[in-house]
C-alpha cells in the first residue's frame, strides 16, 4: 500500500466547499509526516480552474459534462477506477450529503474499510488515529487506522480552514475513464432551491434557538416574545423542523443553515454532531438543557441545567426588564 | 411494487450509554433498545408510497433489542409483512457486517425498492444504505426526504439534501436502495389500544442467518466528553439562572 493521502473534492455552484479547504491543509500535514504525496480528486464539468486553488501535490481530474452535477453512481464509478490501481493510505471526504453516499458505497465496492463522523487525524509513533463520534456526540471512539486504504468522512468544520492564498500549482492528470460510461441508473433532474423564507436567520444578530426538548408546537410562542425582545429570531434543530413546526429556512446544521450569531441561546438541543456543525462559530454560546450530560455542554460557553420551558419565560422577563432599566 | 425497509436498533441515548471495562466498548448492560430514528423514516416513507401506488411493504430487523414490539408498531403502521432476522450475535456488529447479512436475506427476492435510514447514531464503519448498495451493485441515493414513482414502477423521482436548504431532483431507476432522512410527514403515531389489537394476531416471521466473519476497525478507546466541560455552568433556582444569563447579557451588550 502506498503513503499518499487523497481527498475527494466538493464544489457547488462554481467554488469549492469550505470542507474540501479544510481537508486539504489538514492533507498536507499528514502526507508531510509520512513524507507522501497529496492528492485531490476533482469530478465535475468546467472545473479544472478549480485545481489551482488546492494547495496539494497532485490533481486528479475528471472534466466531463457527465460529471456537471453530482450523482452518487457517476462519483462514485469515477472514484472506483481511480482508486484501483493507487491504493493510497486514506482518502478524505466530508461527512456531507456528497461524502456520505460515497463512503459507504466505495467502501463497499472496493472492499477497504471506512470510518464515519470523524473530528480529529493525528499521526503517533508513525501510527494514523482517526477520532469519531458517535451517539448523537455523547461518546469518542478513537481508531487505529486499519492498514489497508482506508476512507474517512471528517465533520465539516472539525479542521480549520487555511488562509486563502495557501493555494498551490498541482500537477494536473487526467483520470482514465471510459469513452463512454456504462449506461447510468441515476440521472440529475434539477436543482431545487430553498423556500423563500420569512427571515433570513444567517444574518439575525441573536438567535433563540429550539429543539425537541420545547415539547410541543404550543411552546413557540413564548420562544418568539423571547427573540423579540432580544432582537432576534427563532430557529430550530431538525426535529423541530421535521414536524412541521416551523419551516425548512429555520433550520440549523448540516441539511440546514450555518449560522454564526453574536448570541445562540439553544433551549431543549442535545448538540448532536449535525446541529453542532451549523453553529459552532457563534461568538456567545448559552445552552440550557434538563440533561446535564447533553454533549452541548460540551462546546457551550454558558449552561443551565433546567427545564427550559420554565426559564423561557422567567429570561423574557428580565431582559425585558434590563433593556427597560437600559432605556431609562 | 415491492418495498422492503430494512432497520436495526440503537441505543435510547435518553437513557445514556456507559463505556465497559474494556474501555473500547459500550456496555450493553447500560443500553436499552429502540428503533433507529432515521429507520422509522423509512417506514413511514414506504407506507405513504403505499397509500399513493399500489405495493407491498416488509420490514425485515435484525434480532438486536427488542425488536418483536417494534416490528408489530410496523404491522399496526401498515407493513404488509415482518420478518426477524436471527443472527445469534449478542450485540450489534459493524454496520459492514450488518449489510453482508442483509445482503444474504435479500438474495432471490425481489424489491423494486429498498429504504433504510440514512444513518443511525451508531454508525462508526460507514452507513448500512450505501454498504448494501455497493454489495448488490444496486444504484444509492442517501439524505433522501422525498420519494415519488415515475413510470409505473420502473423509477423513483427522490429529492436530495444539501446544505442552506437546498435540495437536488434526481431521477433513479429502480430497483434501488434509498437511505432516507425524513419522511414526507412526520411518522405516524399509533395508539396503543390499536397496537394491542394488532399485536394479538401478528404475525412476525423469523429467519436465521449465519452471520458472516464480524469486519470491524480495532477500536483503541472509547471516550465521553467530559461533563459541562467548556461551559461555565450557571445553577440555582429558575429565577436565579434567568437573573445571571440576563446580567451576562448586559455585560456584553447584548440587553437593546
Ligand atoms: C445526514 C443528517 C443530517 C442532519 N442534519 C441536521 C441539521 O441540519 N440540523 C439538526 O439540528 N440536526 C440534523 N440532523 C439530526 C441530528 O442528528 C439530531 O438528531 C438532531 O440535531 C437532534 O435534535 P435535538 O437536539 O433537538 O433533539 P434531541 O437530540 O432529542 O435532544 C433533545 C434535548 O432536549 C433536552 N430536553 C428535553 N426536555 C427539556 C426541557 N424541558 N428543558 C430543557 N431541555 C430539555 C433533552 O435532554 C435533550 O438533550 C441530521 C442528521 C443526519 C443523519
Amino acid at each position: 500500500m502506498g503513503k499518499d493521502i487523497w481527498v475527494v473534492a466538493e464544489h457547488f455552484q462554481g467554488h469549492l466547499n469550505d470542507i474540501t479547504l479544510e481537508l486539504v491543509a489538514k492533507g498536507r500535514e499528514l502526507a508531510q509526516a509520512a513524507e507522501a504525496k497529496l492528492a485531490v480528486v476533482l469530478l465535475g464539468s468546467k472545473v479544472k480552474g478549480l485545481a489551482s486553488e488546492l494547495a496539494a501535490d497532485v490533481v486528479y481530474l475528471v472534466d466531463r459534462p457527465e460529471f456537471r452535477e453530482f450523482t452518487p453512481e457517476a462519483y462514485c464509478a469515477a472514484l472506483e477506477a481511480a482508486l484501483k490501481d493507487a491504493q493510497p493510505r486514506a482518502v478524505l471526504m466530508g461527512s456531507t450529503s456528497v461524502g456520505l453516499d460515497l463512503l459507504s458505497m466505495l467502501s463497499a465496492r472496493i472492499a477497504c474499510p471506512c470510518l464515519d463522523n470523524c473530528t480529529r487525524l493525528e499521526v503517533r509513533d508513525g501510527r494514523l488515529f482517526a477520532t469519531s463520534q458517535i451517539y448523537g456526540g455523547k461518546l469518542f471512539v478513537e481508531v487505529a487506522v486499519p492498514e489497508a486504504t482506508t476512507l474517512i468522512a471528517v465533520i465539516p468544520g472539525s479542521f480549520p480552514r487555511p488562509e486563502a492564498s495557501a493555494a498551490g500549482r498541482p500537477e494536473v492528470q487526467d483520470i482514465p475513464l471510459p469513452a463512454t460510461l456504462p449506461e447510468l441508473r441515476i440521472k440529475f433532474r434539477k436543482l431545487i432551491e430553498p423556500p423563500p423564507g420569512d427571515v433570513d436567520i444567517t444574518q439575525v444578530p441573536v438567535l433563540v434557538a429550539v429543539g425537541r426538548g420545547i415539547q410541543n408546537p404550543d411552546n413557540l410562542p413564548m420562544a418568539e416574545k423571547l427573540a423579540e425582545v432580544l432582537g432576534g429570531a427563532v430557529c430550530a434543530s431538525r426535529p423541530v423542523i421535521d414536524q412541521g413546526w416551523l419551516p425548512l429556512t429555520r433550520q440549523v446544521g448540516k441539511s440546514g443553515m450555518t449560522v454564526k450569531p453574536k448570541l445562540y441561546l439553544a433551549f431543549g438541543i442535545s448538540g448532536a454532531p449535525e446541529h453542532w456543525e451549523g453553529m459552532k462559530n457563534s461568538e456567545l454560546i448559552v445552552a440550557v438543557n434538563t440533561d446535564p450530560k447533553a454533549p452541548i455542554f460540551g462546546g457551550a460557553h454558558y449552561g443551565a441545567v433546567t427545564d427550559a420551558l420554565e426559564l423561557i419565560p422567567l429570561l423574557t422577563e428580565e431582559a425585558r426588564k434590563a433593556s427597560m432599566k437600559k432605556a431609562s | 411494487m415491492n418495498i422492503a425497509v430494512l432497520t436495526k436498533q440503537v441505543p435510547d441515548l435518553v437513557e445514556g450509554v456507559e463505556i465497559d471495562s474494556t474501555g473500547k466498548a459500550v456496555d450493553p448492560d447500560s443500553i436499552r433498545y429502540i428503533l433507529s430514528e432515521s429507520d422509522d423514516h423509512a417506514l413511514e416513507e414506504a407506507v405513504l408510497l403505499k397509500e399513493r401506488t399500489p405495493a407491498r411493504v416488509e420490514m425485515f430487523s435484525l434480532d438486536t433489542g427488542e425488536v418483536r414490539d417494534t416490528l408489530c408498531m410496523a404491522l399496526a403502521k401498515g407493513a404488509d409483512r415482518v420478518v426477524l432476522i436471527r443472527t445469534g450475535l449478542e450485540t450489534l456488529p459493524s454496520n459492514h457486517t450488518v449489510a453482508k447479512i442483509f445482503a444474504s436475506v435479500l438474495q432471490g427476492l425481489s424489491f423494486d425498492l429498498i429504504l433504510t435510514g440514512v444513518r443511525a447514531i451508531d454508525d462508526l464503519d460507514g452507513s448500512l444504505g450505501g454498504l448494501l448498495a455497493g454489495y448488490l451493485n444496486l444504484p444509492y441515493v442517501g439524505l433522501v426526504r422525498k420519494v415519488e414513482m415515475a413510470d409505473g414502477t420502473s423509477m423513483a423521482i427522490v429529492q436530495k439534501e444539501y446544505p442552506g436548504g437546498y435540495a437536488a431532483e434526481l431521477e433513479v431507476k429502480l430497483p434501488a436502495v434509498l437511505g432516507i432522512q425524513a419522511a414526507e410527514q412526520p411518522p405516524r403515531y399509533v395508539p396503543v389500544s390499536r397496537l394491542r389489537q394488532v399485536m394479538k394476531t401478528a404475525k412476525v416471521e423469523e429467519k436465521e442467518t449465519t452471520a458472516p466473519e464480524p469486519e470491524t476497525v480495532a477500536v483503541e478507546r472509547m471516550f465521553k466528553p467530559e461533563e459541562g466541560m467548556g461551559a461555565t455552568m450557571f445553577s440555582g433556582t429558575p429565577e436565579e439562572i434567568a437573573s445571571q444569563i440576563v446580567g451576562l447579557f448586559s455585560e456584553r451588550r447584548l440587553v437593546r
